[in-house]
This record gives C-alpha cells, sequence and structure tokens, in this order.
C-alpha cells in the first residue's frame, strides 16, 4: 500500500490534474453561486495534488505543459467533457469515491506517499460528500434532474473499470477498492432512488487505456487549450 | 396621522444625528426609503459586478501557462463568487432578495461596473486587471469600510482584504512579464496600454456630472468625489508603473509641483457613457453568458427546491419551513 514510481506519481498526478482543469471551466457558469465557490476550490485542491505529485517526478511544467497527449496517463473518466451539471456530479462522485478509498488505502500503508496522501484524503472526503449531496438532490429532486442524473451515470459508468486496473508502483489492494467503490456507490444511488447502471465498464478502448496514454478525442482538444501560451513562449517563465 | 408625521421627524433627526457622529446604521433602525434605495442600487450594482466580473479573468483558467499561475487566478475567481455572496447577503438585509437582484441585472435594470465590458485578449490582462482594475476598485472601496450603513461596511472589511492580495498577485504577474523575454515585456505593455483609459473611467464620470454623489456624501455612504480618487489612483500608479518598467498610455501625464499631484490627459467620455449604455466591446456576451448560466441551471435549483421540500415534510415541517 505504497506508492513507489515515477508511473504511480504520473498517473495520479494526471488524474487531479485534468480533472482541475475540467472543473475550472465550469467558473462563471455554474448553476448557483455557491456551486461557483464550491467547484473552483474542488479544482484548487485537486491541482494542489496534481503539483505536489507532479513535483516528485520532475518539474511541474514542463510535465503538465509539454508532454503530448500520448503521454498523459490520467483516466478516461477524468478527461470527459463537463456535459451538464448532472454529468459533472456522475463523474465527481463516480472519481471522488474511488480517489477516496484510493488515498484512503495509501495513507494507511506508511511509506513517502502516506503522508502526502493523508492531506489529500481529507479534501477527498469533502469532494465525496459535495458529490454524494448532489447525487442526492438531482435523483430526488424533479423528473427532470432524476431523468439528467441517470443519464450522467449511465453515461459516464463504462469509464469506471478502468479505475480498478493495477498501476504500477501502485500498491494498493484493487480488489478491495472495487468492492468498497462498488459498495459506497451503490448505497447513494440507493438513496437517490437511481440506478446503478449496466453494460461494460470497459472504456473506449479498453479498462486500462488511459493509463497507457491512449485517450478519447476530447481530450486532445483540451490539453492543446491548455498548452498553448506555454507553447508559444519556449523557455520563459511565468 | 399627527403622531406618525411627529414619529418620522424624530426618526429622520435619529438618523441624522447618527450619521453625524459617524455611527453606523443597521438593518433594524429606521433610514430614508431614499437612503435605503441608494444602498440597494449601490450594493446590488457592486455584487453584480463581482458575478460579471469572474468572467474576463475565467476567460483564461483554462490557458494559464503555469501549474502556480493557474491555481491563483482559480482562487482569485473563487473569491470574486464569494463577494458576490457576501454583497447579496449585505443587499438583502435592506429588505430585497438575491433572486431579486440577479433578475435586474439579468433584465439590465441594475448594472455592474463597465470595466467589465472590456476583453481579456492575452494573458498579461489577467495582471493589468490585478493591478489596475483590483487598484482602482480598492482606491473606491477603502473609504467604504467607513460607509455609514454597518453591513455594507462590515462587508468591504473583508472584501478589501482579499482584493489588496489580488492586487498585488496582478503587480507581481506583470512584474514577471516586464522582466520576461521581450514578447512577454511586449505583451504587458500592450495590456497596459488597452487597461489604463477603462480603469481611470472605473472612478464614475467626473464630479459635476455625478447623479449620486453629492446625496451619498451627505449620507457618508461615499467619502470622497469622483474626481478625488481617481487623482489619488493616478498618483498611487505612477511610481508603479516606473517600478514595473512600463509606460502609461497618456502624454499629458506629469508630476505637477505646484498641486504635489500628477496632470493627466482628458478622458473620453463619450466612450465612458457608450459603455455604459450597452455598447462596449462585450456588454452583449456578458450578459448574455450570465443569463444563460442562470438559465441552464434553473432546473439544477428547481431540483434542490424540491429536495429540500421533501426532506423537511419526511421530518415533520410544513412546506416553507424547509429554507426558514
Amino acid at each position: 500500500m505504497t506508492i513507489t514510481t515515477n508511473a504511480a506519481a504520473l498517473a495520479l498526478g494526471d488524474d487531479a490534474l485534468v480533472l482541475s482543469h475540467r472543473l475550472g471551466e465550469w467558473a462563471g457558469h455554474a448553476p448557483v453561486l455557491e456551486e461557483e465557490v464550491a467547484l473552483a476550490n474542488i479544482a484548487l485542491d485537486l491541482l494542489g495534488q496534481a503539483r505536489v505529485l507532479l513535483s516528485l517526478v520532475g518539474d511541474e511544467d514542463e510535465l503538465a505543459y509539454l508532454r503530448e497527449e500520448r503521454a498523459f496517463r490520467n483516466l478516461q473518466l477524468v478527461e470527459q467533457p463537463n456535459g451538464d451539471f448532472a454529468h459533472t456530479v456522475a463523474r465527481q462522485l463516480y472519481f471522488s469515491t474511488y480517489q477516496h478509498l484510493l488515498y484512503g488505502q495509501l495513507a494507511a500503508g506508511g511509506g513517502a506517499f502516506a503522508p502526502l496522501a493523508a492531506k489529500a484524503v481529507k479534501e477527498v472526503e469533502y469532494h465525496r460528500d459535495h458529490a454524494e449531496q448532489w447525487t442526492l438532490r438531482l435523483g430526488d429532486g424533479t423528473a427532470e434532474s432524476r431523468e439528467r442524473m441517470q443519464r450522467g451515470l449511465d453515461a459516464l459508468w463504462r469509464f469506471t473499470g478502468e479505475m480498478f486496473q493495477p498501476v504500477e508502483g501502485v500498491d494498493v489492494d484493487t480488489r478491495a477498492l472495487e468492492d468498497g467503490w462498488l459498495e459506497s456507490v451503490t448505497s447513494v444511488l440507493e438513496r437517490a432512488a437511481l440506478a446503478v447502471s449496466d453494460g461494460p465498464r470497459t472504456g473506449a478502448w479498453a479498462a486500462g487505456a488511459g493509463r497507457q496514454g491512449l485517450h478519447t478525442e476530447p481530450f486532445g482538444r483540451m490539453v492543446a487549450e491548455m498548452q498553448h501560451l506555454h507553447r508559444s513562449h519556449p523557455g520563459a517563465t511565468w | 396621522m399627527a403622531t406618525v408625521a411627529a414619529d418620522h421627524t424624530t426618526y429622520e433627526a435619529a438618523f441624522d444625528a447618527a450619521v453625524a457622529a459617524d455611527e453606523r446604521i443597521e438593518p433594524r433602525d429606521w433610514m430614508p426609503d431614499a437612503y435605503r434605495a441608494s444602498l440597494v442600487r449601490q450594493m446590488a450594482q457592486h455584487a453584480h459586478s463581482e458575478i460579471i466580473g469572474m468572467q474576463p479573468e475565467a476567460n483564461w483558467i483554462t490557458r494559464a501557462p503555469s501549474l502556480r499561475r493557474k491555481a491563483i487566478l482559480m482562487a482569485k475567481v473563487q473569491d470574486e463568487a464569494g463577494h458576490g455572496l457576501y454583497l447579496y447577503s449585505a443587499a438583502e438585509t435592506l429588505g430585497t432578495g438575491r433572486e431579486e437582484l440577479l433578475d435586474k441585472l439579468h433584465s439590465g435594470r441594475q448594472k455592474y461596473s463597465s470595466i467589465f465590458n472590456y476583453p481579456t485578449l492575452t494573458w498579461a490582462d489577467v495582471g493589468a486587471i490585478g493591478w489596475l482594475v483590483d487598484g482602482a476598485a480598492i482606491t473606491n472601496q477603502v473609504p467604504l469600510c467607513r460607509c455609514s450603513y454597518g453591513p455594507y461596511a462590515r462587508a468591504m472589511v473583508r472584501i478589501c482584504k482579499e482584493e489588496s492580495f489580488h492586487q498585488r498577485q496582478g503587480y507581481e504577474l506583470l512584474l514577471a512579464l516586464s522582466k520576461g523575454t521581450p514578447a512577454q515585456h511586449a505583451m504587458a505593455q500592450d495590456a497596459v496600454d488597452r487597461w489604463w483609459w477603462p480603469s481611470l473611467m472605473m472612478f464614475g464620470p467626473p464630479d459635476d456630472e455625478s447623479a449620486h454623489s453629492e446625496q451619498s456624501m451627505a449620507w457618508k455612504i461615499k467619502r470622497h468625489s469622483n474626481d478625488e480618487l481617481r487623482q489619488r489612483f493616478v498618483d498611487i500608479c505612477v511610481p508603479q508603473a516606473e517600478a514595473l518598467g512600463l509606460t502609461l498610455p497618456d502624454p499629458d501625464l506629469k508630476w505637477n509641483e505646484e498641486r504635489g499631484q500628477h496632470d493627466f490627459g482628458a478622458i473620453d467620455w463619450t466612450e465612458f457613457w457608450d459603455v455604459l449604455k450597452g455598447n462596449g466591446p462585450c456588454n452583449e456576451q456578458r450578459i448574455s453568458q450570465r443569463r444563460r448560466a442562470h438559465e441552464e441551471g434553473a432546473w439544477v435549483r428547481e431540483a434542490a427546491a424540491a429536495y429540500a421540500a421533501k426532506h423537511a415534510q419526511k421530518h415533520g415541517l410544513k412546506h416553507g419551513e424547509a429554507t426558514a
């Protein structure tokens, strides 16, 4: 239950970096002011985690801004476009539940990464709670919100299998991770009167694709936007 | 009726005495209707400016050139949403509601600061906004910390602390660019050239054309005139621009030994009134985005309300008590 390699730090760092970027796209577009604050808050936490993890590997900006799309190791789940608010909440529920359990294991496992995981797990607990509360409100709100929430959950379901593929250097019990995740997500969805999706959970290529640098098409455009300014001024400091 | 009239006079005298003694007016105190209306107008416009002001900066969140800058910018835009929340809450103490105020913003019946109708065309604009726009806002807002209306004054104390932090960050961003590559320096200069005059316009029309100034000063909502604050801002900015290694785009700008202040060139008031009337570069875009976010978020707010109502009922409360 430790994290030992650059590959591991890169995979988890990229997850946080990419999801933070997606949440940053919400700024100025949220349904209520309180959500402007909350989504930015979560994005900032994730960006903080990304910076710590990427810095374990090398220069955070070189890694964020100068790698090609094929060199990113994030899950395909986190790169999915925001969609409507329910779609974003579904992505947050799936990912924050995973991250909470993962960091919980890493924090308990000792090793060099444990203090970082212990700090992150507190933030992620808040993210998970935020996603859960909104899943309940949207699932058990109006007919429209229920339909949208179910649609978001269903659309993202196929990207969830990837979270439980082994990652080099992340020594966790993936079986326990997957069982815990299913149990937690199922319990929230039951309380929200929503259905656990069925169908394959193999992502756009195969489970584990994002970790191998195989991404979905919207990701390339996201990376282009993220990197263009940095790349336009080689060697500049900001 | 005679008693009411007598009471009214007594109340008004008590109000005037409190203002004269620099005491704070609180939500439950009697206040003239016009004072209330003037405060609602100003605080609402202030809150709207925070909310609309998120847009030009959020425009660069996804393109910020380093992770450190990205984190700073995200935190700043988040702070602005928070400032909007404080200010709407403060305005609500005067008997209005956030929904009503947002509705007035969306329908164009209430305004926001004209500065946010200018576009952010390069990364350096983020720095220019921090240095100049936040700088002008602080110059305007620090005296509001002593405003006669308590909830507004207290909101401003909190807001000014964060604003001055943003301003320093903007300055530091521009300094990094100015001392960077020639292309970065040029980017910084171009941004300052475009934001300087609009920033001076943030202090409002000249004193002889300012509709609300005199009354606001009598009520101690405002403490200084528009022109006075504008002058103060220019005097602060000149040495800062020098330290930045950037120039200000005004050939008439020079130190006046006699006045002990800077003389500066004439502001293009035609442009100011044009932007205020809705004809600036981004007026349409800013208000459309705000309306769209609100309209597209309607189903989310309805869901939250329906959920709250259902769960209040489950706990044996009547509908309507849920949010009480």
